[in-house]
């Protein structure tokens, strides 16, 4: 079934948590809800889910107006975070938890309740676990139990928040090919929540970027990446460099560069900012085409070179170059070297100085939190 | 103070889709403070009520009598006696129990409790099975002329059981949750055993060790049951407030029974201030310790 | 897990000073003040034989009073195990103006000296008291009835649940009622299903905590029971009457029987919460 928003806002006093969104979801997607703490991300999933109201706006569910539809006749597949599991059931009575609160008239028996339950424990690989109580599961185990009680009631849409948050990353990685093959073979129209990008973009086809409850860009994952819309969502993918620059045109002038940068984007001149992952950049041998720069600082870890070079301004950019090429394993600090950016893009300084476009890791879950320490134990 | 009342607990926080109906939630309200103000306030009030029914000059010349008096004194004396040795007692049980690792811990925990789940009446019968004049010791105590049972030391000694486990059991599950880190690096810094628990042991735990002597004292100045058995009811040398309040409540003199059972009810209610006080700092100080 | 606290305590035992003198003292004032004397009621009461005991319990007064003191707590336990959840319920999870104040007042049995609580409901409830007079003219009579028993045995019980179920309602989490909610249990379902089970080990031991506090109740009770033998007489009372007769045998067999009580009530109270760590249930 497919998911429609429409102008849907939710206010917590003076705070917007959503600001009229619009997004359509189509039958069988995988979508990612993207974002930084506070940005919104989980309050539109609560939001699909009926556990947060809508002060405007609607969500539809294919044609039938879900806006002001009960959570629990909603219908919905919701995962939380911690997983929610009932601690004094066993995984067999969690499972059918949803099927055995069905109104008597929609009841299945007794007997196809357990043949449903066994079938979904046998698909999300719990066969043999139906006795066990939660506190007896792994990580990763409980989080299967979570997706096999939401699927039991055979739900229009399937919600997860932060559905790998609780599991080390080794469960992380094998659990997230996993949810997709599921998602796949069950066709099911799922959003799920996530504040890692590496996470919405191995897993999703198309990712919501949110950020102070405005959708800052939606799109199929290669093209949100490869063309982030503005710098919030090129900072919030990945680390940035941020070099000053002049346009003209469609030349970019960065400090020292006898040559001018050229793109696919047309400025109509004035101060520009040139966003960059230090991934992008290379050293360029002498081509005078390329841009000056002196090393400052230089780290081999592994197959990789981490370096910081300074451009003629004094502006700094951190690089990550690899370690095979001749002229890398050269390299020392204090060299002068020509840089050349494979790719990058550039904004107006105007878009770059507004506000929300700061460092989005810095409001991450997970951050020094903001609680006050008083004592320090543990 | 003021970043307790902006952050609202997040369990009163109204959430549409699990709450139940407005009406619903009246008549809960309703129940349960109508339930609350039969079962309390009523009896509160009417001990404040009875105790000025004939004016303050009739209450204060009922408190001041010599009956009163002397009743007033006798409980000052056995409570501070109960409190201080219950307190050592509560300091050195919550060290053991909640610093050091040894078998048969849960039982030891679980004896500390015993006093609360007696009969106020059987504690007091313990002390006579032991001290009465037909007790086990009560020839030999006879024959050397000590007096314990209808006298003070057996008040004491019956408050003191009763008023067993307060501190002890605030104190442990403090100790239990902070840990022993502070001491550790106390000694890692080169201080003595002594100066570790004067200045590090005593500073971390003097909110919850206030908070066990607060329920220790208003326990100890209300006890009844087991005091009454081994006073004696000697008019004017071994009854305690309460006491004093059954003889004045049995003699129908009510308004000075009630009069002085204002005096113990203020004592109760400045010990409920206290009390909620306290609490309020300690979950402070247990939230920090858990946020890390 | 296990293995981690374990070491983790067993290390702390090398390090901390004063084990020695504070277990010492801890055990030896135990002892002296708390099991040596209740032994001594054991000892005393198996001094009487089991025909002895016998004797001294089959009195028909004796029996009466037992069956009050129980009886009477039992079923004032089961009418807080009524009211408590809902109060602790709106206290919990309603907002409304001077909640802090109730919220305090919940303590006053504990708080207030049984002496004084008892005059209180005594006069409150007898025949010229504000609530006395009114049920008076209804034909129900509380003072100095069984009824009375039980009316204090309320008031001395309620804190007990109360305050163990509050901490267990604020600790199931409200993600497990909007799991409840998305998988269709309609309020009713889910309160009964998914919140009572998790509290339920609170709501047992605070009514057993109840009890037992109830069982052995004297000061609330005996200004407003009215003290009549083999109807209103508890059984602490009737102890207290036996050792004013000097009559300690008979005293004591009614204490073994309330001390073997309350100890039973502890260990079960110690087997639920060693379960409920168990199984995770808070």
């Amino acid at each position: 079934m497919d998911i429609r928003i429409e102008g849907l806002s939710r206010r917590f006093g003076s705070v917007a948590a959503l600001e009229r969104i619009d997004l359509h979801i189509a039958r069988g997607e995988l979508v990612a809800l993207l974002g930084p703490s506070g940005s919104g991300k989980t309050t539109l999933l609560r939001a699909i889910a009926g556990l947060e109201p809508a002060d405007e706006g609607r969500i539809l569910f294919g044609a039938l107006d879900a806006t002001r539809l009960p959570v629990r006749e909603r219908q919905v597949g919701f995962v939380f975070q911690h997983y929610a599991l009932f601690e004094h059931m066993t995984v067999l009575d969690n499972v059918t938890f949803g099927l055995r609160v069905k109104p008597r008239r929609w009841r299945p028996g007794r007997a196809e309740i357990e043949r449903r339950a066994r079938e979904l424990l046998v698909r999300v690989q719990l066969e043999g676990l139906e006795r066990r109580y939660p506190n007896q599961l792994s990580g990763g185990q409980r989080q299967r139990v979570a997706l096999a009680r939401a699927l039991a009631i055979e739900p229009r849409v399937l919600l997860l928040d932060e559905p790998f948050g609780a599991l080390d990353a080794k469960v992380r990685k094998e659990l997230r090919g996993w949810l997709r093959g599921l998602q796949r073979t069950t066709g099911y129209t799922t959003v799920f929540v996530t504040h890692d990008h590496e996470e919405a973009l191995e897993l999703a086809d198309r990712v919501v970027i949110l950020n102070r409850g405005r959708i800052e860009q939606l799109g199929p994952v290669a093209e949100v990446y490869e063309c982030p819309a503005n710098p919030f969502v090129f900072e919030f993918l990945g680390s940035a460099n941020v070099l000053p620059a002049v346009a003209r045109g469609r030349e970019l002038w960065l400090p020292g560069a006898e040559h001018p940068l050229t793109g696919d984007q047309i400025f109509p001149g004035g101060e520009v900012a040139v966003y960059v992952r230090p991934g992008d950049v290379r050293l360029a041998g002498a081509d005078p085409a390329a841009i000056p720069a002196r090393v400052i600082d230089l780290q081999r870890t592994g197959p990789r070179v981490t370096a910081q070079a300074e451009l003629s301004d004094g502006t700094r950019l951190f690089m990550e170059l690899p370690h095979l090429h001749h002229d890398v394993s050269q390299l020392s600090v204090g060299a002068a070297v020509r840089l050349r950016l494979l790719q990058f893009r550039a904004y107006s300084r105007a878009d770059a100085q507004r506000p929300g476009a700061g460092r989005p890791d810095s409001r991450q879950p997970g951050a020094a939190p903001s609680g006050q320490g008083r004592i320090a134990a543990r | 103070m003021s970043t307790r009342t902006l952050e609202a607990p997040p369990l009163a926080q109204t959430n549409a889709a699990i709450d139940e109906p407005r009406w619903v939630r009246h008549l809960l309200m309703a129940v349960a403070l109508s339930f609350l103000a039969i079962f309390l306030l009523l009896p509160l009030g009417q001990v404040l009520f009875s105790a000025f029914a004939k004016g303050a000059g009739a209450w204060w010349a009922a408190v001041t009598a010599p009956d009163s008096r002397a009743a007033i004194c006798m409980s000052l004396l056995v409570t501070s006696l109960a409190v201080a040795a219950n307190t050592l007692f509560g300091l050195c049980a919550a060290w053991a129990i909640a610093y050091f690792h040894f078998p048969g811990k849960r039982w030891l925990v679980t004896l500390i409790d015993l006093p609360f789940s007696v009969s106020p009446v059987i504690a007091g019968l313990i002390f006579i099975l032991i001290f009465g004049a037909r007790g086990w010791a009560g020839p030999w105590l006879s024959e050397h002329g000590i007096r314990i049972v209808f006298a003070w030391p057996g008040m004491v000694l019956a408050t003191t059981f009763v008023t067993f486990p307060f501190v002890a059991r605030t104190l442990i599950p403090l100790l239990q949750q902070k840990g022993s880190q502070h001491e550790e690096a106390a000694l890692t810094l080169g201080a003595s055993g002594w100066r570790m628990f004067w200045q590090v042991s005593l500073p971390k735990m003097r909110w919850a060790l206030l908070y066990g002597v607060l329920l220790c004292n208003a326990r100890a100045m209300g006890e009844f049951g087991a005091v009454s058995v081994v006073s004696g009811h000697i008019r004017g040398r071994t009854n305690t407030m309460p006491l004093q309040v059954e003889l004045f409540y049995n003699d129908y003199q009510f308004e000075a029974a009630f009069a002085l059972a204002s005096l113990l009810a203020a004592l109760a209610l400045l010990t409920m201030g206290l009390k909620a006080f306290l609490e309020w700092r300690l979950r402070d100080e247990l939230a920090a310790t858990r946020g890390h | 897990m296990n293995a981690a606290t374990h070491s983790r305590d067993s290390s702390i035992n090398r390090v901390l000073p004063g084990f020695g003198l504070s277990m010492a003292f801890t055990l030896s004032y135990l002892s002296l003040l708390v099991l040596i004397p209740l032994a001594g009621v054991f000892a005393k009461a198996a001094g009487l034989g089991l025909s002895g005991l016998w004797h001294e319990l089959s009195e028909p007064r004796v029996l009466a009073a037992l069956r009050l003191s129980f009886g009477g707590a039992l079923l004032a336990a089961a009418v807080n195990l009524v009211f408590g959840p809902i109060v602790a319920w709106v206290f919990v999870r309603y907002r409304f103006f001077g909640k802090r104040l109730w919220h305090a007042m919940v303590d006053l049995p504990f708080a207030l000296p049984t002496a004084v609580a008892g005059i209180a409901l005594s006069a409150l409830y007898g025949p010229q008291g504000w609530l006395g007079q009114p049920l008076n003219a209804l034909g129900i009579k509380v003072a100095y009835t069984p009824l009375g028993v039980f009316v204090a045995m309320v008031f001395i019980g309620l804190p007990f649940l109360v305050r163990t179920l509050e901490p267990a309602l604020e600790h199931a989490e409200r993600t497990l009622e909007e799991a409840a909610a998305t998988l269709g249990a309609n309020r009713w379902q889910t309160i009964t299903r998914v919140i009572l089970p998790a509290v339920t080990p609170a709501l047992l031991s605070g009514a057993a905590m109840a009890f037992a506090r109830a069982v052995g109740e004297y000061g609330s009770i005996i200004f407003i029971a009215g003290n009549l033998p083999g109807l209103s007489e508890i059984a602490p009372l009737l102890i207290m009457i036996r050792l004013e007769e000097y009559d300690y045998a008979g005293a004591t067999a009614i204490a073994a029987v309330m001390l073997v009580a309350s100890c039973a009530i502890l260990a079960a109270l110690n087997a639920l919460q060693f379960r409920a760590r168990r199984t995770g249930a808070p």
